[in-house]
């Protein structure tokens, strides 16, 4: 007897229709809302894109230039919407292109769906033309993983492959069929995946734990909050901005916390980690009970574990029952999804304000004020500094946009300068530091959400490793808007040979095209800036276009990103300088 | 922390593909598996893979929460030596010439609760099921007379006490 593994829920219709594998791909991604994808076609996912050809009306399928664009694409789409993120590629070296932007997944828990074309079920292991293990390859970096072979699987296996990559802790799923399972057929019902046996998405709450850790935080003096994306992934930015405000407790984010909460929020006390800010980070060493939400204690985040935290009592607040403890000792781990732990929490808080506390985090920040951010923000001489460019956005965008951003100096930049109203508005690759990230996700980020400006802001060795993707922007005419920060430096890494490898530039000074004349070559109206005077009208000029605009900045080729918590240092031995 | 053997006892579906996923949390971590087997477990469709490995107890602790994050993996426990009863199955093929000449081996045999598996006129072999120092000891006393080949088992071990897998499976709601 078969034994049942997985539950399905009942559908109103199931009357089946007999279809070819390949249009049961297309049902599915229907059945599971998907409007839009990302990807290329090849030999082995063709049955798959002639049906593509034939729903063209209900599903938009966005062709990148590149399969890795087509995953980050997906990413930022799902980053902003919330909804799963598709890709698609054909086998052999199309599924390895998608390899970097399912690890990003992965380690960012985005939700995202890869589907990759395999060889005929009768060629495998046999080195065929573009065959490649791409489930060997990527078992590391998905959530799942699974090889179909015959049509009849399809249904059951998408609707699996949906249910994981959404539920519990996101992250990217692939599937992969054989072509003769695309050709094949199969009579077709959908029925949405509503369990599986093996796998518990969310744990049970234990209410002793939140009352333990209400009693610690109603007892503390100087309580600090680290909030990571599980607020945003949780849905739970309402009822987080409720336990903060009723505690009166000050919140520090992590980047991938960014915008869960709005920046200019009295309680938002900045960013914690490498290039965070003064306040949070110092105060994390002498806060007596930290409340991390959401968050996984990255070694960007905590620096020197041994120095990290040792005085507080930790409160771990936390969906994945393997982050507890994983780096950072928790006293008090409450295992749950944040948006019903935190509804238990809040009827239990009591209501206090911390104004001496406070008070801390504000010396620390006039502190920072005064050494770097008023130079950064406020600089009369030299060329544009990044921070600069920052502001003028936020400026034009009141706060509003989404800000993509890629991987180094401009990204540090934009993370602690940007101003955010909403959630889900700020897009970057947090843990794997995708160089080429920000282009692409950008693309997908506007068409998850349309109706938000979408600006990317990028280096410029980032965005030479997806620059191509300007052909989707013109083929597309999706309208966002690519900020160039450009020092003709790969900045980060020349900053870190200043710092610790005596300024041996080794391999960091690039020798850039002109990018004007290239994002003209796409047909995409650029300008390029490089004196003070005219930022602003440059910036207000690309926020208020309509269609694609790029702008390319020459700021200050070796400015320094501070603070800076050195590697291996504490938190709170941070570098002002 | 102290490096000691550890037993992690997976209960898993029987999919393709899990034990490479199994395999590589450890490779991630540069943990060296001593050794691992797979196998049917006590419930039906259930698979069971037992693996030892050489690490701390706080590394055992973050890897069999890893296994355990995995889909097809109901569920993962970790146990040291002294909470499991475990055994290892070996097999040495001997000459049979050497065997019938030289009476040494005989008593070997008798004296290590062996079992004589297949007698052919060209060869014979034993197999010695027990701990891994008893495998060894007679693998010592064998080998000066010619062993043509040895293999050993992976470990496969049972806890002292009960393991809950059952319950979990029949928690799962399989009316939808």
């Amino acid at each position: 007897m078969e034994v049942k593994t997985a539950s399905f829920e009942k559908t109103a219709s199931p009357k089946a229709t007999t279809v070819s594998g390949a249009e049961a791909v297309i049902k599915c991604l229907l059945e599971e809302g998907v409007d839009t994808l990302y990807g290329y076609p090849g030999g082995a996912i063709m049955p798959v894109y002639d049906e593509l050809y034939k729903y063209q009306k209900q599903i938009h399928h966005v062709l990148t230039r590149h399969e890795q664009g087509a995953t980050h694409a997906a990413q930022g789409y799902a980053r902003v919407s919330g909804k799963v993120g598709v890709a698609m590629a054909t086998s052999g070296p199309g599924a390895t292109n998608l390899v970097t932007g399912i690890a990003d997944a992965q380690i960012d828990s985005t939700p995202m769906v890869c589907i990759t074309g395999q060889v005929g079920s009768h060629l495998l292991g046999s080195d065929a033309f573009q065959e490649t293990d791409i489930i060997g390859i990527s078992t590391p970096i998905t959530k799942w993983n699974y090889q179909i072979t015959k049509a009849e699987e399809i249904p059951e296996i998408l609707a699996k492959a949906f249910f994981i990559a959404r539920s519990g802790r996101p992250g990217p799923v692939l599937i992969d069929i054989t072509k003769d399972a695309q050709f094949a057929s199969l009579d077709f019902t959908y029925k949405k995946c509503s369990g599986i046996r093996s796998y518990k998405p969310t744990p049970e709450i234990n209410l002793i734990e939140v009352e333990r850790a209400a009693e610690a935080i109603n007892n503390a003096k100087k309580p600090m909050i680290v909030f990571g994306q599980g607020v945003i992934l949780g849905g739970a930015e309402e009822l987080f901005k409720q336990v903060v405000e009723k505690s009166g407790v000050p919140a520090a984010w992590t980047i991938l916390g960014l915008s869960a909460m709005p920046t200019d929020h009295p309680l938002n006390v900045g960013m914690v980690g490498m290039h965070g800010n003064y306040g949070p980070n110092v105060l994390t060493n002498e806060c007596d009970v930290l409340i991390a939400i959401g968050m996984r204690f990255d070694d960007r985040v905590t620096g020197n574990l041994e120095k990290y935290a040792k005085q507080a009592k930790v409160i771990h607040f936390e969906i994945d029952p393997a982050e507890i403890n994983k780096n950072v000792y928790a006293d008090i781990p409450v295992l749950g999804n944040v948006n019903e732990t935190l509804k238990v929490l809040l009827e239990l808080l009591k209501p206090n304000k911390h104004e001496a506390w406070h008070q801390k985090f504000k010396n620390h920040h006039q502190i920072e004020f005064d050494k770097i951010i008023k130079n950064d923000l406020n600089a009369e001489r030299g060329k544009i500094g990044m921070a600069e460019v920052i502001d003028e956005i936020n400026k034009c965008s009141k706060g509003d946009a989404v800000i993509v951003s890629d991987v180094g100096q401009h990204q540090m930049v934009a993370c602690r300068y940007s101003k955010f109203n909403q959630t889900r508005s700020n897009v970057t690759s947090g843990g794997l530091g995708t160089m080429g990230f920000a282009l692409p996700a950008a693309i997908g980020a506007k068409m998850g959400a349309p109706d938000r400006d979408v600006v990317a802001v990028i280096g410029d060795g980032g965005y030479q490793m997806t620059i191509q993707e300007l052909g989707t922007i013109f083929q597309t005419k999706v309208p966002v808007k690519i900020v160039v920060l450009n020092n003709d430096f790969l900045g980060m890494v020349r900053q870190w040979q200043q710092l610790f490898f005596e300024k041996r530039y080794a391999s960091t000074e690039m020798i850039n095209p002109d990018f004007i004349t290239i994002a003209k070559g796409y047909h995409i109206k650029a300008k390029q800036v490089s004196k003070r005077e005219d930022l602003k009208e440059a910036v207000t000029e690309m926020m208020q276009s309509n269609e694609a605009y790029f702008l390319e900045v020459k700021v200050e080729q070796e400015e320094n990103v501070f603070p800076m918590v050195p590697t291996g240092a504490s938190v709170s031995d941070i570098r002002l300088e | 922390m102290e490096k000691k053997n550890f037993t992690v006892s997976v209960y898993t579906e029987n999919n393709i593909g899990l034990l490479s996923r199994i395999a590589a949390i450890f490779q991630k971590r540069h943990i060296n598996i001593e050794s691992i087997t797979a196998s049917r477990s006590e419930v039906n469709g259930v698979m069971r893979f037992i693996i030892v490995v050489q690490v701390t107890e706080e590394q055992i602790k973050k890897v069999a929460g890893q296994i355990e994050k995995q889909i097809e993996v109901i569920k993962a426990f970790y146990h040291t030596d002294d909470e499991m009863i475990y055994q290892e199955t070996a097999l040495y093929k001997i000459n049979s010439a050497d065997f019938v000449e030289d009476l040494n081996i005989q008593d070997f045999i008798k004296e290590s609760n062996a079992r004589i598996v297949t007698v052919t006129p060209k060869f014979f072999v034993i197999e010695k099921t027990g701990k891994r120092h008893e495998t060894d000891s007679l693998y010592e006393k064998l080998k000066p007379y010619g062993l043509m080949q040895f293999v050993r088992s992976g470990t496969i071990a049972v806890t002292k006490n009960e393991m809950p897998i059952s319950n979990i499976l029949e928690q799962f709601d399989t009316t939808n």
